[in-house]
């Protein structure tokens, strides 16, 4: 009798999905929402745990040990027994600190501003103002450098920047009497490496905010220029406010991309000339650990060092999401239970 | 049009033309280079030559070493490989933080944000430790593994970014009608983000394509299996004078088909930023 009250109604079976807007959805039916869920999810998080959260942790162990090439293999560094402070000890005792970090704040806020952030801004305005496909066209150029392979890319600077009578600005600047024809990447090493750098960096900017300017509704300019606007004036007070949240996000990712960039300085420079003179905080984390700069590897230093640089990434990267306000751009779910 | 509006409208030009010097010189140089004996400057000395080509016929360093369309092959086979396996990764990352909700999915989603701030170098060396545990150390799949990581935060961003923007309605419709969440997301809302795709795809070809720095830490580089950023490095030994012709001539030979096909797909990839990112109004 019981059995058959709940096929009263036309046989509609009582644990069915809930339909939308009903409170009522079964245990049965949220426990497999949230199974979905993470079987959607499953292959993207264990390739990113594998690959980003257990190597955070390894170095993080691996920072508080002296594991290097000499006693890999017989130093148990995962027993807590083998920990001590040495190695940040011996980083902020290292006379070079100070010279790092400066030179990495140097390195991301002057690679940021006059490229990563100011040339994408400005090429990404100039070509939406010109004709479309001669736009496309300049876009293409600032582009080739992110296309190409870094050794190629870094060669062809090194070239650049040779010493007469093989280098391309020293042809240039000789016969005019300026300089001597050294190799300019030992008189003016920074300058290569922001542009190098800068180079590369600015196209992601730049089509970042073509996109978003190109999404901007014909209307709005129209209005302006009926209004007698003159072009700066239209970007100053139409284009600029519309692609505030792009702007802010390009910013945020590029400060970080800076920050934990070194592959191309490691290959222009590699922190040279003379000692670390364009040395950031991520290539001493590389050398220190997977180069034989010193003649063996210390892992256990270089983990020390990379250790800071994520601390100092991650701060970085909650504190623009606090003051950005990012959280605003997330979205609630759409609808996941009928 | 007055005078004054005519040097107006140039202005953008001539600025434009300016920012591109350093990279059409440093680029002609390239071309230049791939067909000279030597060059000073901008100028070819000794004659123009096809010398430097010759990789293309036979390999260059004798015998033992695999040819440049092997290796050529291999690269081709890794950057395609990734490539599939970015995107169907993200797309189910994507599509699980866009349409549903389970514990963990707020914080995952600011995550991937956050892991950008990860430094490769940090991970290079954990990433060590963990493929020895693996047994994946100095193998092609282990190398890709990685490489498919680290695309993944730009990915499953991406990709999220794609779906919030596709209607519900046709989700809804079929859900209803009884079908399981993974045939809805493979039959259905799949085919509406194929740009989404394209441009995922596109980037992340572009980056197996390219990739030296985790290849030759993780030293798959030099026999047979070697990709073509790594193989580049046996023109530049450090006890041999550079062949600057020869590796610039290699070197195109690796930058051309990506220019090319960047060419032809770049409106697709200015939509994916488009997708992403909350420009305009």
């Amino acid at each position: 009798m019981n059995v058959a009250s709940g096929l009263e109604r036309g046989g509609t079976p009582p644990l069915s999905p809930a339909h939308s807007g009903e409170e009522t959805s079964s245990i049965g039916a949220r426990l497999r929402s949230y199974v979905e869920g993470y079987g959607f999810l499953a292959p993207a998080a264990v390739l990113v745990t594998l690959f980003f959260f257990i190597p955070v942790v390894i170095i993080f162990v691996l920072s508080f040990s002296n594991l290097d090439a000499t006693n890999f293999g017989t130093l148990k560094w995962w027993l807590p027994a083998n920990w001590g402070l040495e190695n940040y000890v011996k980083i902020f005792g290292n006379k070079f600190f100070p010279k790092i970090l400066a030179n990495t704040a140097f390195y991301v806020v002057a690679t940021l501003t006059i490229f990563n952030f100011g040339s994408a801004l400005v090429i990404a305005l100039l070509t939406t103002l010109i004709e479309r496909r001669v736009g496309f066209f300049f876009r293409m150029l600032w582009l080739l450098p992110r296309l190409t392979p870094s050794v190629i890319y870094i060669m062809m600077w090194q070239r650049i920047a040779a010493a007469a009578p093989y280098g391309i600005l020293n042809q240039l600047l000789v016969p005019l009497g300026i300089g001597t024809g050294d190799n300019l990447l030992q008189t003016w090493p920074w300058a290569f490496v922001i542009l190098a750098n800068g180079m590369i960096g600015a196209s992601f900017g730049m089509v970042i905010f073509t996109s978003a300017i190109e999404a901007i509704p014909r209307d709005y300019m129209m209005a302006s220029k009926v209004d007698g606007a003159s072009t700066w004036q239209t970007i100053r007070h139409v284009i600029l406010p519309l692609i505030k949240w792009p702007m802010l996000f390009v910013i945020t990712y590029q400060t970080l991309s800076l920050l934990t960039s070194f592959e191309q300085i490691m290959l222009l420079t590699d922190g040279g000339p003379g000692l670390y003179r364009t040395e950031v905080w991520a290539l001493t984390a590389y050398h220190r650990a997977l180069s034989n700069y010193f003649g063996n590897n210390q892992w256990g230093y270089g983990a020390a060092w990379a250790v800071i640089l994520v601390i100092i990434g991650v701060v970085a990267a909650i504190v623009y999401m606090r003051v950005f306000r990012f959280d605003e751009l997330v979205q609630e779910p759409r609808i996941d239970l009928l | 049009m007055t005078l004054r509006r005519r040097i107006g409208a140039t202005i953008p030009y001539v600025l434009l033309i300016l920012s591109v010097v350093p990279i059409v010189v440093g680029y002609f140089w390239l071309v230049l280079s791939s067909f000279s004996t030597t060059t000073e400057g901008l100028k070819p000395v000794g004659g123009l030559t096809l010398e430097n080509w010759s990789f293309l016929r036979e390999p260059p360093f004798g015998r033992g070493y695999p040819s440049i369309w092997r290796v050529t092959l291999n690269t081709f086979v890794v950057a395609l490989s990734m490539t599939i396996a970015v995107v169907l990764v993200s797309a189910l990352a994507g599509y699980a933080l866009s349409r549903l909700n389970f514990p963990g999915r707020k914080q995952f989603l600011s995550l991937t944000l956050i892991l950008h701030a990860f430094p490769s170098v940090t991970l290079l060396i954990g990433i060590y430790f963990v493929l020895r545990a693996l047994q994946l150390y100095n193998t092609v799949l282990g190398v890709g593994l990685v490489m498919i990581g680290f695309e993944l935060p730009f990915g499953v961003w991406l990709m999220k970014g794609f779906f919030d923007n596709v209607s519900w309605d046709m989700e809804r419709a079929a859900l209803i009608d009884g079908a399981s969440r993974f045939r809805v997301w493979w039959q259905i809302i799949l085919p509406t983000i194929k740009p989404g795709i394209a441009a995922l795809a596109i980037f992340a070809f572009i980056s197996g394509w390219n990739a030296w720095l985790i290849p030759r830490t993780f030293t798959i580089g030099a026999g047979q299996q070697a990709t073509l950023a790594v193989y580049l490095q046996n023109f530049m030994g450090d006890t041999v004078a550079v062949q600057w012709g020869a590796v610039t001539a290699v070197g195109l030979f690796q930058l051309i088909p990506v220019a090319i096909f960047f060419i032809f797909t770049q409106d697709l990839l200015l939509s994916i930023y488009a997708g992403g990112a909350k420009g305009g109004v």
